[in-house]
């Protein structure tokens, strides 16, 4: 059988032989991720009804135990624990998400301000934290937090802590260092769009005589949305599985789900249980990014 | 004029002090002379020279840069052969559906979900083979994997804006694929392959949970290190050694921008 040629982009060929190129150059990179992401990510599904055998190894005989001690049940009856941890993550990662919000909004629109020749700088100092090792500047708050330095004077001062002690382990410290690591997440995309936002708008507004509120709701929000959209996304995902700031300045009463996962790879040495709670972490965060979108959805349906 | 309200730049000012002010402090106290506490003992650099000594610093800094540089090679040929295989084959949309979101798999997984997946396949595969005992190698796995989306996506951006004309007047001209692609496409597309590739280089760097996760107990990295020391207590070496990681990072980091921005010169003048 004769194929015949065609022209692709100049070049006279068979289109057998342009698939058969095209399959050559991109299995390697398909075959790497299915290979050492996909498979993986799905064995996860199947491990999780697996069981621990007593040397930390899998056992594979077919339970749901797993699912069980997820919701609390276990050999000595049942607990809230791992169900407060989970709906602490998802508490922590909602609150921090919001903050990141609400504080990106100042920063976007000041950046966007800057005049043109020093936007970069100012840029590069939104980059720079972005850039920085998570390890380093999540330990970094120890040094702030600590019992010597002015936050910690200032809130002994108010008797909100005694004196002499440090802000950590607390629950604040946790929220402190998740905003930091995050803030930038959504500042930089809000960046993007408040770049672009039409101003005349905002100026028809104050020349209406709306208040800053009501600029903001009809002016600023529905141009700026699909940007915090993007944000929440980028922050969500990350701050749902966060285990380096609650285990550094949360500590175990604080912990996440992040830090129970990270547990049954290291100390407990339970993996079946570990890839459950990384498969319950995944229904989660997918199952809240879905009621974002849904509401974001419903919110465009109102409107139009 | 787009002017601000002075309390959103107060708020914005202030909130670049939080990001920083942290940062600050570690640099300042890496020239700190007492050891013990927080109190100011004196200007001294002792503690960086005491790095340079510590041999087990320098094996993670020695095991960071392996590990950095094997990734970034690997994931920068399979990543550009995978965008210029992707962009150079009239594929269809099923297929497109197909791998698209395969392709796009490693970008939004979260890392712990991606590192915990990859520790339990590699621990199943060695029960069965003897293969693949957590060290280097699976560290290096777990970066490429991530590393081949960015890649990607720099070298099919890279490649869209070069378009099709040049590859046209090529093949034109009589040349075989192979010649046109030596030639006249990998030329063209080098500052692409560079910026993902150097995009790649700082996500290994900055990565900590993949590389927490899929370490064996001879390769621990600069981030592994800082961890674990930490959990020891703070001291003036490990912010010594932080402060280090910062600059070297931020100086790639401004590599990056600058052949950014040299690339959307070079397009310009196109």
């Amino acid at each position: 059988m004769t194929e015949n040629e065609i022209v692709y982009h100049g070049e006279l060929v068979k289109p057998r032989t342009l698939y058969r190129r095209g399959l050559t150059f991109i299995l390697p990179g398909l075959l790497w991720i299915a290979f050492f992401l996909a498979l993986p990510c799905l064995s996860l599904g199947v491990v999780s009804f697996a069981q621990r055998n007593d040397y930390g190894g899998i056992d594979w005989t077919f339970t749901f135990d797993n699912m069980k001690r997820l919701i609390g049940f276990d050999l000595f009856g049942w607990s809230a624990d791992n169900l407060v941890i989970l709906g602490r993550s998802v508490m922590v990662a909602a609150i921090s998400t919001f903050l990141c919000i609400a504080l990106s909004y100042p920063l976007a629109f000041f950046l966007a301000s800057r005049p043109a020749r020093n936007k970069g700088l100012w840029m590069a100092l939104l980059l720079v934290p972005f850039w920085t090792n998570l390890v380093i500047r999540t330990y970094a708050w120890l040094i702030v937090l600590a019992p010597q330095f002015p936050p910690a004077r200032f809130a002994a001062y108010f008797e909100m802590v005694d004196p002499g002690t440090a802000l950590y382990p607390s629950m604040i410290a946790v929220y402190i260092g998740m905003v930091a690591s995050f803030l930038p997440f959504v500042a930089l995309p809000l960046y993007t769009a408040v770049e672009k936002l039409d101003w005349s708008l905002v100026e028809a507004s104050f020349d209406l005589r709306a208040g800053f509120w009501r600029t903001f709701r009809y002016a600023v929000w529905p141009q700026t949305k699909s940007a915090v959209a993007l944000g929440i996304t980028l922050t969500l995902v990350p701050a749902m599985g966060m285990f380096v700031v609650p285990d550094m300045l949360g500590g175990a009463k604080y912990m996440l789900i992040g830090n129970l996962i990270q547990e049954q790879f290291g100390t407990s040495r339970d993996w079946p249980f570990g890839a459950a709670l990384s498969l319950a972490l995944m229904v989660i965060t997918l199952a809240t990014l879905l009621f974002f979108n849904s509401k974001a959805r419903a919110n465009k349906e109102v409107r139009s | 004029m787009k002017h601000t309200h002075p309390l959103i730049n107060l708020t914005a000012v202030l909130l670049f002090m939080v990001l920083y002010i942290p940062l600050l402090c570690v640099v300042l106290f890496s020239f700190n002379a007492s050891r013990l506490g927080m109190q100011w003992g004196g200007f001294t650099l002792h503690w960086y020279v005491d790095l340079f000594h510590d041999g087990m610093v320098l094996r993670a800094a020695m095991n960071t840069m392996i590990l950095a540089v094997s990734s970034t090679l690997i994931s920068t040929v399979v990543g550009t052969v995978l965008a210029v295989g992707l962009q150079t084959a009239p594929w269809g949309k099923k297929a497109r559906r197909f791998f698209e979101p395969l392709i796009n798999l490693p970008v939004v997984t979260p890392d712990i979900i991606f590192a915990v997946a990859l520790v339990i396949a590699f621990g199943v595969i060695r029960s069965l083979t003897g293969l693949f005992e957590l060290g280097m190698p699976t560290m290096i796995v777990g970066h490429v994997t991530f590393q081949i989306a960015f890649v990607t996506l720099a070298v099919r951006n890279r490649l869209e804006s070069i378009g099709n004309e040049y590859s046209e007047a090529a093949f034109d001209l009589y040349a075989s694929f192979g010649y046109s692609f030596r030639t006249v496409i990998l030329p063209l597309l080098l500052p692409g392959i560079l910026a993902g590739a150097m995009l790649a280089f700082t996500l290994s760097l900055d990565d900590f949970i993949i590389s927490f996760f899929t370490a064996g107990p001879k390769s621990m990295t600069l981030p592994i290190f800082i961890y674990a020391s930490v959990h020891r207590g703070v001291t003036p070496e490990i912010h010594a050694l932080s402060t280090l990681v910062m600059v070297f990072t931020i100086l790639v980091v401004v590599l990056l921008r600058r052949s950014e921005k040299h690339n959307e010169q070079t397009e310009a003048k196109s």
